[in-house]
């Protein structure tokens, strides 16, 4: 059965499950991201796309783009795994923020670099808390991992783990709004049996 | 003036010299360059898994180093090209995390490389040259016309092999 799932199959009422589930998850990110910076932070309606392997870097905003990409594994009811990509700017901009610094040009410093997985540590924590509560579930993140790299060998691994599946790639983009719009993509990859699981817990079947 | 032909994830593509083909940023995928070097074709394939007999859905061949490679052999020989001529070279199969620890993604890069390697020896194409492995992302440009292979990382200086 759990090798039938396919994104091909996806059906608007999957879809809207999806995209409220990212709407959910982003605003309880939002709220913790608030909380950190100790500044208002707004977010935008999440969009959810739903993209072929080979135009997901161009609609990204360019394959060779060098953005963040902080990676969690998920443990627990549900498994599988959590990717959160920051444009670069954006990292930047979050990092002074929060260590009340001017933005550094360049290569990210040793001491951005933790500020940086502690803030996705954060996000995405706060993310798969609201998840877990909506469901039921129980979803623990492992300790994140983070590299800066071009758009598309970041996303080389939540491609490949959808490639098990189908040739698309599901992103949920999320931009908070500070003083300027910090663009971020959450990508979830639940394994193929936490799928149904996480889909039967809100009452849908697939 | 040549051009340059884009090959996305999970695709492939032929041409001939003066032309050549680029994938960008390649991560834990494995880009495949194989030339034929009396004719000019030249061949790339970007694929993301080791192989499709282990996948219930591969019916995007291009998607796998073994069917993708089956495929780009074809497409040169198509073309005109001479697989007892046909030369390659390898890049990518990076491991862009610490913990890509889920049974699917253990080592998927390593083995992407290990698959692509398995796969010419299968089909008699000499590796020329290799670039694979560790923790960035490449862009590559192959010209047939040299066989050169140019790779591109974000804050390493250029490389050719």
């Amino acid at each position: 059965m759990a090798e039938n799932v396919s994104f091909e199959k996806v059906t608007k009422e999957y879809y809207d499950v999806l995209k409220e589930l990212g709407n959910i998850g982003a605003g309880n990110a939002t709220t913790a991201l608030a909380q950190m910076l100790q500044c208002k932070v707004d977010m935008k309606v999440p969009q959810v796309r739903l993209l072929d392997f080979k135009d997901v870097g161009e609609a990204m905003g360019g394959e060779e783009q060098i953005v963040i990409g902080i990676y969690l594994a998920v443990e627990g009811d549900i498994t599988g795994s959590i990717m959160f990509v920051l444009e670069r700017s954006a990292g930047k901009a979050l990092v002074s923020k929060l260590m009340g610094m001017p933005a550094t040009e360049g290569d990210f410093t040793e001491m951005e670099i933790s500020a940086l997985k502690e803030i996705g540590n954060i996000i995405t924590g706060a993310y798969l808390n609201s998840l877990a509560q909506l469901t039921n579930l129980k979803m623990l993140p492992s300790i994140p991992d983070l590299n800066v790299d071009m758009l598309n060998a970041i996303l080389s691994v939540p491609a490949i783990e959808f490639g098990i599946m189908g040739d698309q790639i599901l992103l949920i983009q999320t931009v908070f709004t500070d003083d300027v719009d910090l663009n971020g993509y959450f990508i979830l990859m639940p394994d193929l049996e936490s799928y149904a699981k996480m889909l039967g817990a809100l009452g849908l079947t697939i | 003036m040549a051009n340059i032909v884009k090959v996305g994830m999970a695709d492939l593509n032929v041409c001939k010299s003066p032309d050549g083909l680029t994938t960008l940023g390649l991560g834990s995928c494995v880009g495949i360059c194989i030339r034929d070097p009396v004719t000019k074709i030249g061949g790339m394939a970007h694929a993301m898994l080791p192989d499709s007999t282990q996948i219930a859905n591969n019916t995007n061949r291009a998607k796998f180093a073994d069917t993708g490679i089956d495929d780009l052999v074809k497409k040169m020989i198509a073309m005109g090209g001479k697989k007892a001529r046909f030369e390659a070279k390898i890049a990518g199969g990076a491991q862009m995390f610490a913990f890509q620890n889920k049974s699917d993604m253990v080592r998927v890069g390593d083995r992407n490389v290990e698959a692509s390697k398995k796969k010419l020896k299968e089909l008699g194409i000499p590796l020329k040259a290799e670039d694979t492995g560790l923790n960035y992302g490449r862009t590559i440009i192959f010209y047939p016309e040299t066989g050169a292979l140019v790779i591109r990382s974000a804050g390493k200086p250029e490389k050719t092999i």
